[in-house]
């Protein structure tokens, strides 16, 4: 057994850690492609890792608040699809496209995911903006949805341009989703 | 796993320093803990701690962030404030507890 004479504590802060940086950008607006970007931006932030999200085209459904507690999965086009716990069982794609399946599968994947205590996408916007995480929504789709700062999740803290983004995460990691 | 000497008492700790067993732990042993991390301990810093301690014992799991907001009201933007950095990863450690493994 190593015995230290000075306490053996562990290294929160080390100085190799600081000034990261990670920058999200979210560009898809369905219920699946919404919380990779929510969850590993929580995990950064819990990290003491500076985190910018930029939300984009569809990835406008999660801050939009219209949209933003109601993004839906469809399994259309994902052949990986199997139902919860029957691993290799397929699900026809025929039958994603069919009325209510969409509301169906989404149903299944919200109470997957709150089984997990894991929050809606508002509350995840929260959640992150409490623990110091940056929302931007980009320009050009709020341009394009014609959208407002008010028509977006108050947390959001501007529309801004690529270009600003690309200026104030300098040096990040980046996560393109 | 190597042992150390924290408050004149011997305890096991893992390879990153956190305790080994959390039976051993006691509260002067919290605030000691969190001293060496640079923290000094209020009764904000307590409230946590607290919970973090007794939701290990019903759950068998350290609680995460979200986990200690939903249960105690303690906003999440507070315990950043308290444990700055790596509130989880601190509170754990000064509870004597693992790492959290909940990824919200």
């Amino acid at each position: 057994m190593a015995e230290t004479e000075t306490a053996f504590v562990p290294a929160f802060d080390e100085p190799s850690s600081a000034g990261r940086k990670l920058a999200i950008i979210c560009s898809k607006g369905n219920l699946d492609m919404a919380y990779p970007g929510l969850i590993l931006a929580n995990a950064a932030l819990g990290e003491g890792v500076e985190t910018h999200l930029f939300f984009t085209f569809w990835g406008f459904d999660m801050i939009n608040k219209k949209t933003m507690g109601d993004l839906k999965f469809s399994y259309l086009g994902n052949t990986a699809m199997h139902p919860p716990g029957m691993f290799g069982v397929a699900m026809p794609q025929g039958m994603a496209g069919m009325p209510g399946v969409t509301a169906l599968t989404t149903k299944m994947m919200k109470k997957q995911i709150a089984d997990l205590d894991v929050p809606e996408v508002p509350e995840f916007l929260e959640l992150i903006e409490a623990s110091g995480g940056h929302l931007w929504a980009c320009r050009m789709s709020a341009d394009m949805m014609k959208l407002h700062e008010e028509d977006l999740y108050d947390g959001v803290e501007g529309i801004i341009s690529a270009a600003d983004f690309i200026e104030l995460t300098e040096g990040a990691q980046l996560l393109f989703i | 796993m190597p042992t150390t000497t924290i408050n004149g008492q011997q305890v096991e700790v893992n390879d990153e320093g956190f305790l080994v067993d959390p039976s051993v732990w006691n509260e002067e042993l919290g605030a000691e803990l969190a001293r060496l991390i640079g923290i000094t301990m209020t009764d904000a810093h307590w409230a946590p701690i607290r919970f973090l301690r007794e939701d290990y014992a019903v759950m068998g799991e350290t609680p995460t962030l979200r986990r200690v907001q939903t249960q105690t009201a303690i906003p999440v933007r507070d315990l950043f404030g308290l444990f700055p950095g790596k509130p989880a990863k601190k509170m754990a450690y000064v509870a004597g507890l693992p790492k959290p493994k909940g990824c919200v």
